[in-house]
């Protein structure tokens, strides 16, 4: 039986074409082609354009023309560029607070008790929503008039603050109604990982007299580590990221203050200030090289990963 | 169990925590609940200054019906659909394939290729933002649903390959190899062994990639203008400007515009949280 086989198998085999004969080589490359053209069309050579379009001044229409660093130099003497980017840590930082918080929440809903899974869903409900409708929410949380927020700081005879309209205090007002969305993003990542927690060292854990802040710190916290990391990715970006909430709740003001580089970027390119397309390609590029940093050190992350498998 | 359940404290700390969690949620919720409120009440009750009374007659029909019936938000919402529907269905079918070449393949610049996807899909919108709106422009398709949709699979593929291709490297290899012992030619592996395997990811990541792509605001105002392509994202500021000031349009409006995504979460939850902690335990 087998010999037959075998000699059928030599039979066939000067007939199998070229394609044949590579199959397991070339069909990679096949299922890959769609997806690379796409990504490589939209997403890696604009990086590129970006990164050459930095270079000159160009409004979008007429002819580019080179000025080399100028930009760069020109953003150097921009208040308004430095306010943003000041912001953008503002925002890189306030926004972990997502993390922390998220943790906390997971604490509280790992339980199971009866309806405890509606809970959590709807703990979970904002970050379903839109980052336009939450920045219209906050805005009208925030209204110095009629606004929740000012309602609820009234019963305890302080108040009217106008989040929104004060140079100080716009940006944490933001930032806190992008945490709100976060936390619950953040939350959810905990509770799945909170889930997979070792019941057994838990236990053991218990035995040896660990509880409450102890227990927390030295047996649940390094077993989330991969759902920390996720949150820590996750936020970071989100962070970076930040556009809709200040583009629906200030448009960058009042006197923009609340401006983000990623914001900014967009105003100097492509709204009614003027469309300054190269030097709006030198802010994002900024941008991008803040982002660089972290990249790097995801993908480090990731491929520490994958050597071990 | 962490922390310890609840049902080994004694009885005052049970009923604490039992009334603790809804008051706790009303809290997290107050934004929003404010504005379900603010969309059911009617308009004299804004001039009146009873904002947060309770509404003196409810104005629900009247005030959705408006948003439904004499504002172009139906076409913002059609215009999502047609927006996100394709997108979802291409950028899965894009990164299904991708996934199973970089899963199941070793060749040398696959891990090259695979970080491609993902350092790509980390890269902050605004460097893209200039010469992606030429490109629409350039190929005629600025202003229109299609040239949306072509750039969202295209970024949406890196996340969803960074995606599919974790999920294939857990599947069972041997199934594979199985097969190709059997002669089965590759493209019928990846159709009849694979693609069965990954429902559930396919499930999760649709859900997922609908719910990013029904709620993106920057590309709908850097692609689009205007009520022929807009999606209601973009479509709810102009909503807005329509009916200034008027509170219990623009909070129906939100509701309207922040639906479909909700129930889309509700309805396929397991999938949606499987989608989106995929990797948040090893």
């Amino acid at each position: 039986m087998a010999n037959a086989a075998l000699t059928d198998m030599r039979a066939i085999e000067p007939k199998r074409g070229w394609y044949k004969r590579n199959e397991i080589a070339i069909t990679p490359w096949l299922f890959l082609a769609p997806a690379i053209l796409f990504f490589l069309f939209y997403v890696i050579i604009p990086i590129y354009q970006s990164f050459a379009l930095s270079l000159y001044s160009w409004d979008g229409l007429g002819e580019r023309t080179f000025v080399g660093m100028g930009n760069y130099t020109e953003l150097l003497d921009d208040r308004a560029f430095e306010v943003s980017l000041w912001n953008n840590f503002k925002w890189l930082l306030l926004y972990l607070l997502a993390i922390p918080g998220g943790l906390f929440i997971a604490l509280f809903l790992n339980q199971t008790v009866v309806g405890i899974r509606l809970y959590k869903s709807l703990f979970f409900f904002p970050f379903v929503i839109s980052q336009v409708v939450v920045g219209l929410v906050f805005t009208w949380f925030y209204d110095p008039t009629f606004g929740l927020l000012n309602t609820m700081i009234g019963w305890v005879g302080l108040g009217p603050i106008n989040v929104l309209g004060d140079p100080t205090m716009v940006t944490y007002g933001i930032i806190a109604a992008g945490l709100w969305p976060q936390t619950a993003y953040c939350m959810i990542l905990y509770l799945t990982g909170l889930n997979a927690v070792d019941p057994e060292q838990v236990e053991a854990a218990r035995l040896d007299g660990a509880k409450g802040w102890k227990m927390l710190w030295y047996v649940i916290i390094p077993q989330l580590k991969p759902a920390t990391f996720i949150a820590f990715v996750v936020t970071i970006i989100g962070a970076l990221r930040s556009f809709d909430l200040i583009s629906i709740m200030t448009n960058g003001g009042p006197f923009g203050q609340s401006r983000v580089l990623s914001f900014y970027m967009f105003e100097k390119a492509l709204s009614e200030y003027g469309f300054r397309m190269g030097y709006g390609a030198a802010i994002a590029v900024v941008l991008f090289l803040i982002m660089l940093c972290f990249i790097a050190y995801f993908l480090w992350s990731m491929w520490k990963e994958e050597k071990v498998r | 169990m962490f922390p310890k359940p609840i049902e080994k404290s004694s009885p005052g700390v049970r009923i604490g925590y039992q009334a603790l969690l809804p008051i706790s949620l009303l809290f997290w919720l107050a934004p929003l609940i404010a504005v379900a409120i603010f969309s059911v009440k009617p308009a004299v009750d804004f001039t009146g200054g009873n904002y947060w009374g309770l509404p003196s007659t409810f104005a629900g029909f009247e005030n959705y019906g408006k948003v439904f019936f004499e504002s172009d938000m139906p076409r913002y919402m059609l215009n999502s659909v047609l927006i996100t529907v394709p997108t979802v269905i291409g950028a899965v079918a894009l990164s299904c394939m991708a996934g199973f070449a970089l899963g199941v393949y070793k060749f040398r610049s696959n891990l090259i290729i695979f970080f491609m996807f993902v350092a790509g899909n980390f890269v902050p919108f605004q460097i893209l933002m200039v010469p992606v709106r030429d490109l629409t422009l350039d190929m005629g398709l600025y202003n229109t649903k299609l040239g949306l949709v072509l750039f969202h699979v295209a970024f949406q593929t890196g996340f969803c390959t960074l995606f599919m291709r974790n999920f294939i490297r857990a599947l069972p290899f041997p199934l594979i190899e199985a097969a190709r012992v059997e002669g089965v030619a590759e493209w019928r592996i990846f159709w009849f062994v694979v693609i069965p395997l990954m429902k559930p990811a396919i499930a999760a990541l649709s859900v997922l990639i609908f719910t990013f792509i029904w709620n993106d605001y920057f590309w709908a105002i850097v692609l689009t203008q205007g009520p022929d392509a807009q999606p209601v994202t973009a479509g709810i500021t102009s909503f807005n400007a329509q009916f200034r000031a008027a509170y219990h349009l623009m909070s129906a409006g939100s509701i309207v515009a922040a639906l479909p995504p909700v129930a889309m979460f509700f309805l396929m939850q397991k999938h949606f949280i499987a989608g989106l902690t995929l990797g948040a335990v090893k």
